[in-house]
């Protein structure tokens, strides 16, 4: 069974938001919920760096071993889902994620917090694979229609890879093997300055 | 490093094949594999193996959603990178976007607003149906009433005042086929005061390149970046305007190691992803680019063959040149004189270059100077027609090349033919099967015919008369026909001329800031549908023409510019001629227009060809853009023009000699006379390329001049049996001649570019060394200042250079953009950038808000940036905003329901005076204002 994983090429990334609008405008997610994010670091200096951020769907997830309510679990391919019919909010997985991926949905009586929304791969929900109560909680699911994630999809420069991890992996080897090559390699300049 | 991992094979598509086949080149891939998912897989780097979704399915065993719809493509309505669009349609809904992967441009690719395009559909902000405004309140009325009106106050102020007392904004935004019909309105109406946003945008650089060489558009292509070994951007900020661009800079970066060159005032993101970034100061460009060029000759680093024979003009441009020396070019740029010569060995060293300019480059009053200096540093580098380099000039919007084609401008008619020459008026009425004598009747008289209208840039000063105008009549009535109306520098007077005008037409599918500015009742908001909603051609940056299919059926009660203007035609009472030879829409017009479109080559391009093309996305290759097999086999995507004939595969790289042109090659245009003596120095030139120059099977081997009197009387440019071209092509021939690009520029008043400090300044010691023009009179019908409006003094209560540009997030004036939930979102304010030293100095912290203030009186309040983006001594602003005035929200004069998500204030209240001496296009980059803490 293939590992889905995401990859995000920060040689490549713009910090154009394409991936952040693709997925909100198909999975309509609210204003306000962000189930990714582009980062920039270094705004307007030199090594200005940006970065497309979302659930990783991690191995041996943090969000899951802290769920009091076993909300959350992964699938065989390694995609992270959480039932928000079974979350109670507490928002722990919030703490535990080193992506700062999980959501909460603000607008609720006495700032409470709704079920925990996050990026599902495309993947939809616990719920009947294409049925309306899906779409609703938790946007498309275009895995199961034999598409691809919107966001890697749609990427501007083909920064944000998403996929089985072994063909991400032959894809970005490719890549830093051609910009290695050559009197820009990395690391070159600081290496065998001429004076 | 990632480990080389071995894979089972799957029983349908072996998953090892897809691991080793699986490439940066997504080209590769897509060949070896039919199947959907796995092209996409190695495509995007979305590796989706078939066996898992194979599984996934039958696991299911579901009917996938929106069972029966249907999928459109279509392209994309903001830049002119032109991605396609796939839009899934169920029962008449744009339900879903999906991923354009085998687009040959974009693959699939999307910035936010694209990936947001089903938003310009489903905004709520949209106009519903048609409104006007009664004792300062919005009602809505019907189509008949609103057209009813507007076509008898038209028609009144006609007899009244004369046809030039109508002004027409027309659209970069819509297809080619309107943007035609909107030029051929205003023939018809009978003045050529009409004019689009090309003017307030690359109007210098078509007169500066096409004056150069012949034509005044994109070279080579986004595409063919991908071959670059060095790339030079100046004034431009592709991750910005152009995000998909990116996907080919970057591959050249990547896999040629090319040097990124950026030069900009500000390190935008695109300085972030430079080899090296040079910091320039506003309006400074041609003495940088004078200086590589001298540095180049200098150190006899010219393709001196490629000046021998293509080349006219050096001997007097280098010597111009020659006072750009490294320390010149430091005293004026402030870029350091070591600096200048080492770039110019960086270009040296890494042929072919390809240089990238947008706005930072032509917004100047010198703007038409400047994009020549750009052209010199390619000539003389030998670095045109061939792949790789060339002058690849992004454009602003998706159809804003396509709308310049068909010369929605106050100075020619479709095709560029100029309206002070009687051969154009004359050439236009045979294609539209008028008498010319018909045509004249309908102007004011013929001089008004033969005389260039008011442009875009400063149309206002027609309403108002407050300066010095050459027309009999003062502008009364305004249609802004899918134009932001927050577009002009100096926006505060154009508040107070729509308030003057007698009648304001906004046709658009938002209110856009008009509706805010308007407080008398003279404004109607026509609601049009937006492009997705209705068909035809656009252009892309890269001259290819693409099909822009209709989605969905108009919205609400919006109808679709080509129904609009039908009513309106019928309604001033000459639909009958207008539309002789249209029954089919938009196709006919298609066809008419590319009749007469022939000084361009628009006539090979039916819209059977480009449909072929949008059926037919994944034949074409993604390094050469040609189709390799399938029906549309051997064509370049979209035939770039010029596509000489129904047979022609366009022409993807101009100016290139290595290809037949029946082949797409083309060798510079013969425009400029076959010999000249140029004043400088008294030296005499064939302008003619030299013998030996030539096209493979060219008749004659080397230069000659245009062809003409195949059909006598006519030139090829005017031929519309097309006697001539086909003529030209089967003799192996340009129809245009072949002749040499020209340093100089003889008709205009500086032959040679040289730097004129901007007219507000921040350097009086410059101003006296480097002073402006003499002032223009008549400069499209208005008086245009240079030298009384320089002032050295200036600089002194308004110490800061301000200069503005794109957001990602935001498109034009913002008017579709803001009203994006998901845009407005990502980018909900209106800021300035301010550098960390100078907003302590003033005690302006981030975050904090700060009035700007410009030397016309101008006044807006902004959000504090503080960034290193920017230097000390300069602030810039995004233009994207609008609906506030002075600090204060116009949220309530909108239209209720209709403002837009966010608002902020337009920085056009407070560019400067200021216009190119050529095309009066608005210099926004270079002026002054001050700032204080609010």
């Amino acid at each position: 069974m293939a590992r889905m994983k995401f990859l995000c090429d920060v040689e490549r990334c713009i910090d154009c938001s394409g991936c952040v609008v693709a997925c909100k405008e198909g999975h309509h997610i609210p204003v306000g919920v962000n189930r990714r994010r582009v980062i920039t670091l270094d705004e307007g200096k030199p090594g200005e760096k940006s970065i497309s951020i979302s659930c990783m769907h991690c191995s041996d997830a943090p969000c899951m071993a802290v769920c009091p309510v076993k909300a959350i679990y992964q699938r065989e391919d390694g995609i992270v889902l959480v039932n928000k019919k079974a979350c109670i909010g507490c928002g722990y997985c919030f703490m535990a994620c080193p992506f700062g991926a999980p959501q909460f949905p603000k607008g609720e009586i006495a700032g409470g917090r709704g079920a925990m929304d996050k990026c599902t791969f495309c993947a939809g929900g616990p719920e009947d694979t294409f049925s309306e109560e899906e779409k609703r909680l938790y946007g498309q699911n275009r895995i199961a229609e034999g598409k691809v994630p919107l966001c890697a999809g749609m990427c501007a420069t083909k920064a944000l890879l998403a996929g089985d991890a072994d063909i991400l992996e032959d894809v970005y080897r490719k890549r830093v093997f051609q910009r290695g090559s050559g009197a820009k390699a990395w690391g070159w300049k600081m290496a065998y300055r001429k004076e | 490093m990632a480990r080389i991992k071995i894979r089972k094979p799957s029983a349908t598509t072996g998953a090892v094949n897809i691991g080793s086949r699986c490439s940066v080149n997504p080209r590769l891939a897509r060949r070896s594999f039919g199947k959907l998912s796995v092209a996409t897989a190695a495509l995007t780097g979305v590796a989706m193996t078939s066996r898992m979704i194979g599984k996934a399915s039958t696991e299911t065993g579901k009917p996938a959603p929106y069972l029966g719809s249907k999928t459109v493509r279509t392209i994309c309505t903001h830049c002119a990178v032109g991605c396609g669009i796939e839009a899934e349609v169920h029962n008449g809904v744009w339900v879903r976007q999906e991923i354009a992967q085998d687009h040959p441009v974009s693959f699939g690719g999307h910035c936010c607003k694209g990936a947001g395009a089903i938003d310009m559909v489903t905004s709520e902000k949209r106009l519903k149906n048609p409104m006007k405004k009664v004792g300062g309140h919005w009602i809505s009325i019907t189509w008949d009433q609103a057209l009813a009106e507007i076509s008898t106050k038209l028609l009144d102020i006609r007899a009244k005042n004369g046809p030039d007392a109508l002004h027409i904004n027309g659209s970069a935004k819509v297809s080619n086929e309107m943007a035609y019909l909107q030029r051929k309105f205003a023939a018809f109406w009978g003045s050529n005061n009409i004019d689009h946003q090309a003017r307030i945008c690359h109007s210098t650089t078509e007169a500066g390149v096409a004056n150069t060489w012949g034509y005044g558009a994109l070279t080579n292509s986004i595409n063919d970046m991908r071959h670059a070994r060095s790339m030079i951007f100046i004034g431009s900020n592709a991750p910005e305007a152009h995000p998909v661009a990116m996907q080919h800079i970057l591959h050249a970066r990547e896999k040629n190691n090319a040097p990124i060159i950026v030069v900009d005032p500000r390190f935008t993101k695109l300085a972030a992803k430079a080899s090296d970034y040079i910091r320039i100061r506003p309006g400074t460009d041609a003495a940088f680019m004078m200086g590589l060029v001298n540095a180049v000759v200098t150190n006899g680093w010219e393709d001196k063959e490629f000046i021998r024979t293509r080349v006219a003009g050096f001997e007097e441009m280098a010597k111009v040149a020659a006072d750009y020396t490294p320390e010149a070019v430091e005293d004026i740029t402030g870029i350091p004189a070591a600096e200048v010569t080492r770039i110019a060995g960086i270009l040296a060293a890494n042929r072919p270059t390809s240089l990238t300019w947008c706005l930072g480059g032509t917004q100047h009053h010198i703007g038409s100077s400047i994009t020549r200096s750009f052209c010199l540093l390619q000539l003389v580098l030998g670095n045109m027609g061939k792949s790789g380099g060339g002058t690849n000039i992004f454009r602003g919007h998706d159809n804003v090349q396509g709308a310049s084609d068909m010369s929605v401008l106050c100075d020619s008619l479709p095709g560029y033919y100029p309206v002070d020459k009687e051969s154009s008026w004359q050439h236009w009425s045979r294609v539209w099967d008028v008498e010319y004598e018909w045509l004249v009747s309908r102007f004011y008289n013929k001089d008004y015919m033969l005389k260039k209208g008011f442009s875009l840039a400063r149309w206002y000063e027609g309403v108002l008369g407050e300066e010095k105008i050459e027309q009999y009549t003062p502008i009364k009535a305004m249609i802004q026909w899918g134009c932001g109306a927050n577009v002009n520098s100096q926006y505060g007077r154009v508040k107070r001329a729509y308030n003057k005008l007698e009648l304001m037409v906004v046709v658009d599918p938002f209110p856009t800031m008009a509706a805010a500015m308007c407080e008398r009742d003279n404004i109607y908001l026509l609601p049009s549908a937006s492009q997705y909603e209705t068909s035809g051609s656009v252009t892309s940056t890269s001259r290819q023409v693409q099909w822009r299919e209709k989605v969905v059926e108009p919205i609400h009660d919006c109808r679709d510019d080509y129904t609009i203007m039908a009513g309106l035609v019928q309604r001033l009472g000459f639909a009958e001629t207008f539309y002789k030879n249209i029954k089919q829409i938009p196709e006919d017009i298609s066809r008419e227009s590319a009749k007469g479109l022939l000084s361009i080559g628009y006539n090979g391009m039916s819209p059977e060809r480009i449909k072929r093309h949008m059926a037919n996305w994944h034949t074409f290759d993604m390094d050469t853009l040609q189709a390799k097999g399938g029906p549309c086999d051997g064509e370049y995507y979209g035939l770039p023009w010029p596509c000489w004939t129904e047979e022609h595969p366009g022409t993807p790289i101009l100016w290139d000699i290595s290809k037949s042109v029946a082949e797409g090659g083309l060798p510079f245009r013969n425009l400029f006379g076959n010999e000249v003596t140029w004043d400088a120095s008294g030296r005499s030139e064939n302008l003619l390329a030299a013998v030996g120059s030539c096209t493979p099977g060219s008749e004659v081997k080397g230069g000659y001049p245009e062809f003409k009197d195949v059909v006598s009387g006519t030139s090829w440019a005017t031929d519309i049996s097309q006697k001539t071209t086909r003529e030209a092509l089967a003799r192996g021939m340009a129809p245009f001649g072949n002749a040499r690009a020209r340093c100089l520029v003889v008709e205009f008043p500086d032959q040679v570019p040289i730097h004129r400090e901007p007219l507000h300044s921040p350097r009086p010691d410059l101003v006296v060394k480097y002073p402006t023009y003499e002032d223009k009179l008549d400069h499209f019908r208005v008086l245009t200042r240079y030298k009384t409006e320089q002032n050295s003094e200036l600089v002194q209560a308004f110490p800061y250079v301000l200069t503005t540009g794109r957001m990602v997030e935001h498109m034009g004036t913002g008017a579709e953009t803001r009203s994006n939930k998901y845009l407005a979102e990502l980018a909900p304010d209106m800021y300035a950038e301010i550098n960390p030293r100078l907003a302590k100095d003033l005690g302006i912290r981030a975050g904090g808000m700060m009035w700007i203030e410009s030397p016309e009186g101008g006044r807006i309040r902004v959000k504090a940036k503080v960034t290193e983006r920017v230097d000390e001594k300069t602030i810039f602003l995004p233009y994207h905003f609008g609906d506030m005035f002075e600090g204060k929200s116009l949220v309530d004069t909108i239209p209720a329901g209709h403002a837009p998500d966010v608002i902020g204030e337009s920085a056009n209240f407070v560019t400067n005076y200021g216009y190119d001496i050529i095309t009066q296009n608005q210099a926004t980059k270079d002026g002054l204002c001050t700032v204080s803490r609010a």
